[in-house]
């Protein structure tokens, strides 16, 4: 293991280092709010390195692919994690689970979505995955003493272990199939050779794993239950940060198999299809829910299926709308469980109809969080219409048109349970008296709200870094 | 030579199906877990035969051995003496379920059944070189370095998560 490589791999190098650190430091000093900080640091220190332009290559032969697409990605998961831990502190605190190894896990997560984002073998890919999805069933089930969190935690644990089967059954037959497990050499190989249907199966089961892991239709059932149960701001990271993992991943392997998929009828038409079935699933369930987390859940699964709709694309248009998709969709649901974490922590309060009055107890909450109800219907001037926007534009470029009018149709019917929320709590009077008292406001709130504004309006700067990441992305 | 393996294959495929089979059916937890180790330990034997002389070892050593002790443990310590809880009931969904597995199953039975020519590693080592202690030991500190140390944080993770999950009068501190 050269130094060279070490430095080429900084990001996770340092996360790797800083991961002791804080194991370290809790278990000496035992103090949450210190491991807070540093873990706060750590994701400030990883997220001022995706800043700055950096070397590009392969590291430790060839295990490591560390490239501007890496580069946006962990930009986009370290800042998922600095947003969800400053939302969670008060909400451990309240739930009385405020433990330090909080913070580390959410850490370890974080780096886990980094190695599947630059990952160029399969192993390094799995191990990633693995460290991010174990990551993930301990954060689910951390209220300890809450028999919905335990239930949520069993289901998630049990089905993402199958689900894991599926995926590295898959990565074996692959291998069998190309006898390569470095994803640019499996690519090499499928140019030269013709795809043998061992390949084929084996693509599909990781597929399978993929899907499950974004919640695609009929992979989905997990998401509600596991959303509901688990604390609301795990529920923000998993909703987010470990979607856009699992995307960066599948546009990598997509990527080096796509002479094999480009033009292929029967890839698109099996994509299309899943992607149709989560837009519309996902929207048509989320309208009868009242539980804001629930609702939530089944609208990720719609958010999922617009994604896909710019994998199906499978042009680089496409692909770098994803990944701008999944910062803005980050940011904007990672804000809505933001509120609904402050306001639950408060008063129990879950459903819709219990925000009635909230804007003239609260206005700036209220309007904090009608600004992510609308930029997550899509919405002009908000982040999340330009994300839209870029996606269906991708397929239509593609020849897809009639993929994208099935999206925006399906958003036109989001809009219906986004906009309730809005409803109540601009023109409902409150339940009762003082009903929000208590409930402070924090200012990350503010600041998620500030970034997906400025991602409507400015979206072009971003826009260019998702552009350039999947320009430099292959061409090595 | 080409007999005897064959024989070998058929006899210990056979076992690693009815110990599988027998996992599954039996009511009783701990003839459940010693149908496992029956079933870990043919496939064992099956690595043996694909000259795969230290993945045999260590299926034997850690599944068979340390795993399954675990197993047992556990299943005496939670007591599960009461078989009829565990009775499934069988109703349409589960039919469903059955079918659905059916269907995947031909289907990569069929597949993995083709003839399909696949790509030979050139390599100077044979067979059994391969399958050697040293030389996966020489592959996994050399060319599989980054996946062999980057497994030490996931390991890490567990551990942490294990206590975090099940510590007993694990209380939050400030």
């Amino acid at each position: 293991m050269a130094l060279h490589d070490l430095l080429l791999a900084l990001p996770i190098t340092f996360a790797t280092l800083w991961t002791i650190l804080l194991i370290v430091v809790e278990a000496t000093a035992k103090r949450a709010q210190l491991t807070f900080s540093l873990t706060s640091v750590g994701f400030l220190i990883l997220i001022t390195m995706m800043l700055f332009p950096s070397e590009q290559g392969y590291a430790f032969g060839e295990m490591l692919r560390l490239s501007p697409y890496s580069q946006f990605a962990n930009f986009v998961f370290a800042l998922s994690g600095l947003l969800v831990i400053t939302l969670s502190q008060s909400y451990l605190a309240k739930e009385n689970i405020h433990f330090g190894e909080y913070y580390i896990i959410v850490f370890i997560a974080t780096l886990g979505m980094m190695l599947m984002a630059s990952a160029a073998h399969m192993v390094v890919l799995f191990i990633g995955l693995e460290i991010m999805s174990i990551a993930l069933y301990v954060l689910a089930g951390i209220m300890r003493k809450d028999l919905r969190a335990n239930e949520a935690a069993m289901k998630y644990f049990l089905l993402g272990a199958f689900s894991s089967g599926f995926f590295l059954y898959g990565i074996s037959l692959i291998y069998g199939a190309t006898g390569e497990m470095t994803l640019f050499k499996i690519g090499i190989y499928l140019q030269e050779n013709s795809a043998t249907s061992l390949f084929w199966i084996g693509l599909s089961l990781m597929m399978v794993g993929f899907l499950f892991k974004i919640s695609a239709v009929p992979f989905h059932q997990w998401t509600p239950d596991v959303y509901e149960g688990s604390p609301t701001p795990s529920t923000a990271l998993m909703s987010t940060a470990s979607k856009a993992a699992a995307f960066t991943a599948l546009i990598t392997v997509v990527l080096n198999v796509s002479s094999q998929t480009e033009n292929n009828s029967n890839w698109i038409f099996a994509l299309s299809t899943i992607a149709v079935l989560t837009m519309v699933v996902g929207n048509i369930a989320a309208l009868s829910q009242d539980n804001l987390k629930r609702m939530l859940a089944f609208s990720s699964i719609a958010h999922a299926g617009y994604m896909l709709v710019g994998i199906v694309a499978g042009s680089d248009a496409g692909y770098s709308a994803v990944l701008y998709y999944a910062l803005v969709y980050s940011l904007m649901n990672i804000g809505a469980f933001g509120v609904i974490a402050l306001i639950e922590q408060q008063r129990e309060l879950t459903s819709a109809s219990d925000y009635a009055g909230l804007f003239k107890e609260k206005p700036l909450l209220a309007g904090v969080m009608a600004l992510f109800m609308l930029s997550l219907t899509g919405i002009p001037p908000f982040g999340g219409f330009i994300g839209k926007y870029k996606l269906f534009a991708a397929a239509v470029e593609s020849g897809l048109s009639w993929l994208a009018v099935v999206g925006v149709l399906a958003s036109a019917v989001s809009a219906y349970y986004y906009l309730r929320v809005v409803v109540f709590m601009f023109m409902r009077e409150p339940q009762a008296e003082n009903q929000f008292e208590g409930v402070v406001l924090n200012p990350t709130l503010v600041l998620i709200a500030l970034l997906v504004f400025l991602l409507g309006i400015f979206p072009t700067g971003m826009l260019r870094f998702a552009g350039e990441a999947m320009k430099f992305a292959f061409n090595m | 030579m080409e007999t005897v393996s064959f024989i070998l294959f058929s006899f210990l495929g056979a076992l690693v199906m009815v110990g599988s089979i027998g996992t599954v059916w039996s009511r009783n937890p701990v003839t459940s877990a010693l149908f496992l180790v029956l079933n870990f330990f043919a496939l064992g034997g099956i690595y043996l035969l694909l000259e795969a002389q230290f993945i045999a070892v260590v299926q034997v050593i850690v599944y068979a051995g340390a795993i399954m002790v675990l197993f047992l443990f556990t299943i005496m310590l939670l007591n599960l003496d009461d078989e009829q809880a565990l009775k499934e009931k069988f109703d349409l969904q589960k039919g469903f379920g059955i079918l659905l597995g059916g269907v995947l199953l031909v289907e990569v039975l069929y597949i993995l059944g083709l003839k399909i020519n696949l790509p030979q590693k050139s390599t100077t080592l044979t067979p059994v070189e391969i399958g050697e202690a040293k030389n996966i030991g020489r592959e996994l500190i050399t060319n599989f370095l980054f996946p062999f140390e980057i497994v030490s944080i996931l390991l890490l993770l567990a551990v942490v998560g294990a206590i975090v999950l099940a510590k007993k009068n694990f209380s939050p501190n400030t």
